[in-house]
C-alpha cells in the first residue's frame, strides 16, 4: 500500500499536470485540446497504487491521470501532448493515445469502452505464458452501454481472467446524465456476469486504493475479474472545446457542490504541511522542466509521418504518383 | 502424388505454425469441434489453451486477440461468415491496424484473421455472401486472397509469421480446389508477390481469388484466338505492382476480374494504377459485382450479381480487338 504522501504526490501531480496542459491548449502548444481529468485524480492514483510495475492498464480518452499514475514520465508525456518527436509515442498518439508499454501502459483509447477487450486479451496471454500480472481497464459511466464492453464482462468472467474493470462514474457521458442513458445499475451489469462489484468513494484516494488492493489480490490469486464503480466528479469540461463553446448541461450550483469534495484536498489533509510543501515544489519544478522540454523539443520529421504504421517496415505508396 | 485440398492446406498451415511456435493460438466460434473444418484435429493436438472456443461476441474476441498479440501471443482469429467483418471493422481497422503507429512503434500486433469461406456459397443470401477484401486493402490492412491450395498454405504461414495484422480470405469458390502436391515442397509464400498462372502475349487478366480459375478456363477457351496472361496478385495489399507492370509490358492490354462491388473495389485501383503508370495500348476493362450489390437469395439471382465467365470472355475479346 502506498503511503499517504505518495498518494498525495500522485493526485497533486495529475492536478497540476492537467492545469498546465490546459494552459498549453490555450496558448496553442497543444493542438486538438484535451479531456481534463481534474476532479477524478483519486481513481487513477488509488488504483495504480495497488499495482506492480509489471501490471498492465488500458485507459480512455480522459487518460492523462491513468498514464501518469501508472508511472509514465511526465516530461515525455507532456512532450507527447505537444506532438513532439521526444514524446512517449514519438508524437504519433497525442492526448488520446498516450502509451508507455515499458511501464505497462497499453495506451489511452479514443473509442468509448473499446480497450476492455484488449485488456482481457492481454490478461489471457499473460496468464498463458505464466505471468502473474493483472490488467486494469479504466472506462467511464458512458461506456457501460457499449456492447463490446458487456461482451468482455462475459468473456473475462467465463475464463476467470485477471482483469479489473474500473468504472469512473462521473455522472455524465459527455453532456448526458447517467440516469438518462443507463437503465438498471452499473454494478448490476457486473453482477449479471458473476463479477463481484463494489461501489467506492472515488474522491478519496485511500478508499480507492483499499478497494483496488482487494480486487488485485483476488485477481492475482486466480479468482477472476472484479469490478469497481468509483463515484467521482469531473470538475472541468468534457473536453477543452467547452471552454469556448460553453454548453450548459450542469448548473453552477451543481458544479460547486460537485467540487466541494476535492480529492487533492482530501489527501492533503492526511499529509504534514512541510512534506506537502516539498512535494508541491518538486512537482512545480518537474512541470516547469516538462514544459520547457516540450516546447524546445523538435517536431517529428514530416518525411516520417507514417513511420511505425507497419511493424514489418512495409511502406505503402505515396499519395501522388 | 498426394492430393491437397484448399481446406486441408489451411489446416496444415495452422498445425505447422502451432507446432513451430508456441505463441500461435486459434480463437473463434466452434473452432474446437472445427465446424468449418480448417481447425480439425487442433484441439486434440494442442489443447484448449491454444485452440479457444469463443462465445458469439465477435467484437470482444477480435480485440481480445489484439490484446493477446500485444502481449506476446500470435492469435489466428477464425470468422465463419465474411459479413462478420462488418461487425468487427472497428476492432480491426480502428484498433489493431492503428496500434503500432499510434504508439510510435511501441507495440506489434501479429494477428491473422482467417475467413475460410468468403464470398458467395450460393443460397446463403444477403448477410452471408459478402466478399469485403477491398475494404481492408483500402484501410491498409495486409490482405491476402489465395486461389490455390499451395498458395493458401504458403500465404497463411506468411500471414501468421508477419508482425502486422493480416487478413486471409479463403474464397468459398476456391475452397473445393484440390491439387497434386509433394507435401515436402510446401513452403511460405511471401506477402505482396503475385503469380503468373499462365503466360500470354495479348491481354493480361488480373484475377482475384477463386476467379483465377475462371480466368484460366476462359483463357483455355480463347486459345488460338487471344493469348491471355493470367496474373494472380495473391496479396491485394500490398499489391505486386511491379509484377503487374512486367505483365503489361508484355501485353499492353488489361482486364480485371474482381468479386467486389464496383465502386471502390480493388479492380478500380488496378485500373487506375495501370492508367497512371503503366503501358496500356487500349482502354482497360473490369468485370465486378454491380454497384452496391447485396446478394439476393434465389440461385439465379445470386449468380447474376457475381462476375461470370461469359462477361470476362466478352471483356477480353473487346480489349483484344480495340486499337
Amino acid at each position: 500500500m502506498a503511503e499517504p504522501a505518495d498518494l498525495y504526490r500522485t493526485v497533486r501531480l495529475i492536478r497540476r499536470f492537467e492545469q498546465r496542459a490546459i494552459e498549453m491548449v490555450r496558448s496553442g502548444v497543444i493542438a486538438g485540446g484535451i479531456h481534463p481529468y481534474i476532479g477524478e485524480e483519486a481513481v487513477a492514483a488509488g488504483v495504480c497504487a495497488a499495482l506492480r510495475p509489471d501490471d498492465v492498464i488500458t485507459s480512455t480518452h480522459r487518460g492523462h491521470g491513468h498514464v501518469l499514475a501508472k508511472g509514465a514520465d511526465p516530461v515525455r508525456m507532456l512532450a507527447e501532448l505537444a506532438g513532439r518527436a521526444t514524446g512517449l509515442n514519438s508524437g504519433r498518439g497525442g492526448s488520446m493515445h498516450a502509451a508507455d508499454v515499458s511501464a505497462g501502459i497499453y495506451g489511452a483509447n479514443a473509442i468509448v469502452g473499446a480497450a476492455a477487450a484488449i485488456a482481457a486479451g492481454a490478461a489471457w496471454s499473460g496468464r498463458r505464458t505464466g505471468l502473474d500480472r493483472v490488467v486494469v481497464t479504466f472506462f467511464g459511466d458512458g461506456a457501460v452501454n457499449q456492447g463490446v464492453l458487456l461482451e468482455t464482462f462475459n468473456l473475462a468472467s467465463l475464463r476467470r481472467l485477471p482483469v479489473i474493470f474500473v468504472c469512473e462514474n462521473n455522472g455524465f457521458a459527455t453532456s448526458m446524465r447517467t440516469a438518462d442513458t443507463t437503465a438498471g445499475t452499473i454494478t448490476g451489469r457486473a453482477g449479471a456476469f458473476g463479477i463481484p462489484a463494489l461501489t467506492v468513494d472515488g474522491m478519496d484516494p485511500e478508499a480507492v486504493q483499499q478497494a483496488a488492493s482487494g480486487a488485485v489480490t483476488r485477481a492475482r490469486a486466480g479468482d477472476g475479474p472484479a469490478f469497481l464503480e468509483c463515484l467521482t466528479y469531473r470538475f472541468d469540461a468534457h473536453h477543452t472545446w467547452e471552454h469556448s463553446v460553453r454548453p450548459r448541461y450542469r448548473t453552477d450550483e451543481e458544479v460547486t457542490a460537485g467540487k466541494s469534495r476535492d480529492p487533492v484536498a482530501i489527501q492533503a489533509a492526511r499529509v504534514p504541511e512541510a512534506v506537502r510543501s516539498r512535494i508541491d515544489e518538486e512537482i512545480e519544478e518537474l512541470l516547469d522542466r516538462a514544459q520547457r522540454f516540450a516546447e524546445a523539443s523538435p517536431e517529428p520529421e514530416v518525411s516520417g509521418a507514417l513511420d511505425y504504421l507497419y511493424a514489418s517496415g512495409l511502406r505503402g505508396r505515396e499519395g501522388i504518383a | 502424388m498426394p492430393i491437397l485440398s484448399y481446406q486441408k492446406a489451411l489446416n496444415r498451415a495452422l498445425a505447422a505454425e502451432m507446432e513451430r511456435d508456441p505463441a500461435v493460438c486459434v480463437l473463434g466460434e466452434d473452432v474446437g469441434i472445427a465446424v468449418s473444418n480448417v481447425t480439425s484435429g487442433l484441439l486434440k493436438r494442442f489443447g484448449p489453451e491454444r485452440v479457444v472456443d469463443m462465445p458469439i461476441s465477435e467484437q470482444a474476441f477480435t480485440s481480445f486477440a489484439t490484446g493477446a498479440a500485444v502481449s506476446g501471443s500470435r492469435p489466428v482469429v477464425e470468422f465463419q461468415i465474411p459479413s462478420l467483418l462488418f461487425l468487427v471493422f472497428e476492432q480491426i481497422a480502428n484498433q489493431a491496424h492503428k496500434f503500432s503507429l499510434m504508439t510510435g512503434g511501441q507495440v506489434t500486433v501479429p494477428v491473422t484473421y482467417l475467413l475460410p469461406s468468403s464470398g458467395s456459397r450460393v443460397g446463403w443470401a444477403g448477410q452471408h455472401s459478402d466478399h469485403p477484401y477491398s475494404l481492408f486493402a483500402h484501410v491498409g490492412v495486409k490482405t491476402v486472397v489465395p486461389a490455390t491450395p499451395v498458395d493458401a498454405y504458403g500465404l497463411l504461414v506468411s500471414a501468421i509469421r508477419d508482425d502486422d495484422p493480416v487478413i486471409v480470405f479463403g474464397p468459398a469458390g476456391a475452397m473445393t480446389r484440390r491439387e497434386d502436391v509433394d507435401f515436402t515442397t510446401l513452403a511460405p509464400v511471401p506477402l505482396g508477390v503475385g503469380r503468373v498462372h499462365r503466360p500470354g502475349t495479348d491481354v493480361t487478366v488480373v484475377a482475384v481469388g477463386h476467379l483465377v480459375h475462371d480466368a484460366l478456363a476462359v483463357a483455355d477457351e480463347l486459345e488460338g484466338t487471344v493469348s491471355v496472361e493470367v496474373f494472380d496478385p495473391r496479396t491485394l495489399y500490398p499489391f505486386d505492382w511491379a509484377g503487374l507492370d512486367a505483365s503489361l509490358r508484355r501485353t499492353g492490354r488489361l482486364v480485371v476480374v474482381d468479386d467486389s462491388n464496383r465502386t471502390c473495389g480493388i479492380g478500380g485501383e488496378v485500373l487506375a494504377t495501370a492508367a497512371e503508370q503503366m503501358r496500356l495500348i487500349t482502354p482497360p476493362k473490369r468485370v465486378t459485382r454491380p454497384d452496391g450489390a447485396v446478394l439476393p437469395f434465389a440461385r439465379e439471382l445470386d449468380l447474376a450479381v457475381q462476375p461470370t465467365r461469359g462477361q470476362l470472355r466478352t471483356a477480353i475479346e473487346t480489349v483484344a480487338k480495340s486499337q
